[in-house]
């Protein structure tokens, strides 16, 4: 276990060493969020609440969920398809840990310092340019650390399954890049899932993908009741426990027919 | 002419190359296909809850967005400078262009180019027909000459914003993260610059002219008569634009030292 822990020590440094890039982060996610804050202000137009959401809770929703994407997002797909491509996996595949567990932990290692270098200040400097609201109720606030503890989990799993999946293609950018658009779109990043037409909803319902933003920004919004919380998170909860298995699957069949060329 | 021939010689040589691994040119197409389709939906999805954006039907934003992905097709497939600061100034490969016969920036432009990216444009074209029947747009004769146009200016507005920001690099070497900021802020000309506020909507006209791009072009199609001044100057901000960022440019050039011995 303390190797683990060490890892996820010694991505936070290598991060913190390269601290400056973040600035310029935080700008390009304000960015992001004042392109949607715009919007949805048009789209509210004089309406109160759309699906029973307030124009204030949708800006929130839009702020906080690019906050937590900082958060739970990683590139540890594109690091795999690198070693993979270039052989280094061999390397790391004879090290005394699990590899893949090891690269949730470097994941996670990149997630806390973004969590405390990039969402918190940039969730301070955007409520002071747009109008947000922030949930007094402290359960509120449990409920949601949980939840985006848990989107990690889902987003880093089904970045590992890309990851694994250049052991078969061996070429897996295209691959990639689509799956990064398709969280976008299904994770409630872009529009919330409620917001969807019903068909949509019920397809999504069995799908991991809201469990990476929908999830913890309705909770942060307080757009969910409690019991609606508590059910969403054990959903999350499941998706995490259902994920392994394919991960398990893959990466067994991908070790047996791994090439590693030259040496 | 002997540009000309060079460019045909460039897109011959790349064709070659791409035809060799056509099956990650198919998914690079299909997974930019997929990226326009998620900016579609979100349009759709938005507008069952809404009749208007800030005035604007749905039809006539998913035309805007139709016109915007042309011009940006044609910027992606030939101004692929966003990692010039690593790629040519670091590495010192400005030298080796420099030696070239061509002028520097066109030479970049060949060795970059990436010709998949004009897919877009044939996807924009599709949408533009959709949105254009559903609002019984008619089509007149000098349509396809303001269209081709608009659609130039639109690209040398896009083209001579990253040319300008990539010749910071000639006189401040650091890496800096302008690149993908403008990006996203290229986003903010997808839609009717009305829904923002004075301020932005200043910048996105004059300053980093994006609107020129998506909204002010398209309103002249869509018989927008309150935006028609701001169509017609479209090729001439791409000029103005794109002949400011080759004068920084060839100044730059004059200035570079390069790297290593």
């Amino acid at each position: 276990m303390d190797k683990y822990i060490e890892m996820i020590r010694i991505r936070f440094l290598m991060m913190l060493a390269y601290r400056t890039n973040y600035y310029t982060g935080i700008l390009i996610y304000s960015i992001n969020i004042g392109a949607y804050y715009f919007l949805w202000s048009a789209i509210y137009g004089e309406k109160d609440a759309i699906e029973g959401m307030s124009v204030i809770q949708m800006s929130t929703y839009v702020a906080v969920a690019w906050m937590a994407r900082a958060f739970y997002f990683n590139n540890i797909d594109r690091e795999m398809a690198a070693e993979i491509k270039e052989g280094k996996v061999a390397v790391e595949l004879i090290r005394p840990y699990n590899y893949l567990g090891m690269k949730t932990m470097q994941g996670l290692g990149e997630g806390i310092f973004r969590l405390f270098f990039f969402s918190v200040p940039g969730m301070v400097i955007v409520s002071f340019i747009f109008p947000l609201q922030f949930s007094a109720d402290w359960t509120t606030w449990i409920f949601f650390a949980v939840s985006i503890i848990l989107s990690f989990f889902i987003n880093t799993q089904i970045n590992l399954l890309t990851g694994i999946t250049t052991f078969f293609l061996f070429n897996n950018t295209g691959l990639i890049r689509a799956k990064r658009v398709v969280i976008d779109l299904f994770s409630g990043l872009l529009i919330p899932i409620s917001f969807f037409p019903l068909w949509a909803q019920d397809v999504l319902k069995f799908l991991p993908f809201q469990g990476i933003s929908y999830v913890p920004s309705m909770i942060f919004t307080n757009s969910f009741s409690n019991n609606e919380a508590i059910q969403a998170i054990i959903m999350q909860g499941i998706w995490v426990l259902i994920l392994i298995i394919p991960i398990q699957v893959l990466w067994i069949i991908a070790k047996k027919q791994l090439i590693i060329q030259g040496g | 002419m002997f540009y000309i021939a060079i460019f045909f010689q460039y897109v011959a040589q790349y064709m070659k190359t791409r035809m060799q691994y056509r099956a990650d040119l198919f998914v690079e197409i299909f997974s930019d296909l997929l990226f326009q389709a998620v900016n579609l939906i979100f349009i759709l999805v938005v507008f069952g809850h809404t009749e208007l954006l800030g005035g604007w039907t749905r039809d006539e934003i998913i035309f805007i967005y139709g016109f915007f992905l042309v011009p940006y097709a044609l910027f992606s497939s030939f101004f692929n400078i966003w990692d010039f600061n690593e790629r040519y100034i670091v590495k010192g490969e400005l030298d080796r262009i420099l030696t070239r016969p061509i002028h520097s920036l066109f030479q970049i432009v060949l060795e970059r180019m990436e010709l998949e990216s004009l897919f877009g444009a044939v996807t924009g074209i599709a949408v533009m027909i959709y949105a254009g029947n559903s609002l019984g747009l008619g089509i007149t004769w000098t349509d396809p000459f303001l269209f081709f146009l608009f659609v130039i200016g639109g690209m040398l507005v896009y083209g001579g914003i990253f040319v300008l920001i990539a010749c910071i690099s000639f006189w401040a070497d650091a890496r800096t993260s302008i690149m993908p900021m403008m990006y996203n802020i290229g986003n903010y000309g997808r839609y009717p610059v009305d829904i923002y506020n004075s301020v932005i909507r200043f910048v996105l006209t004059w300053v980093l002219p994006f609107a020129f791009v998506g909204v002010y072009p398209a309103s002249y199609f869509l018989g927008k008569e309150e935006w028609f001044l701001y169509s017609f100057l479209t090729p001439v901000i791409g000029i103005v634009f794109f002949g400011i960022s080759i004068l920084t440019w060839n100044s730059g050039v004059k200035r570079y030292r390069g790297a290593g011995n």
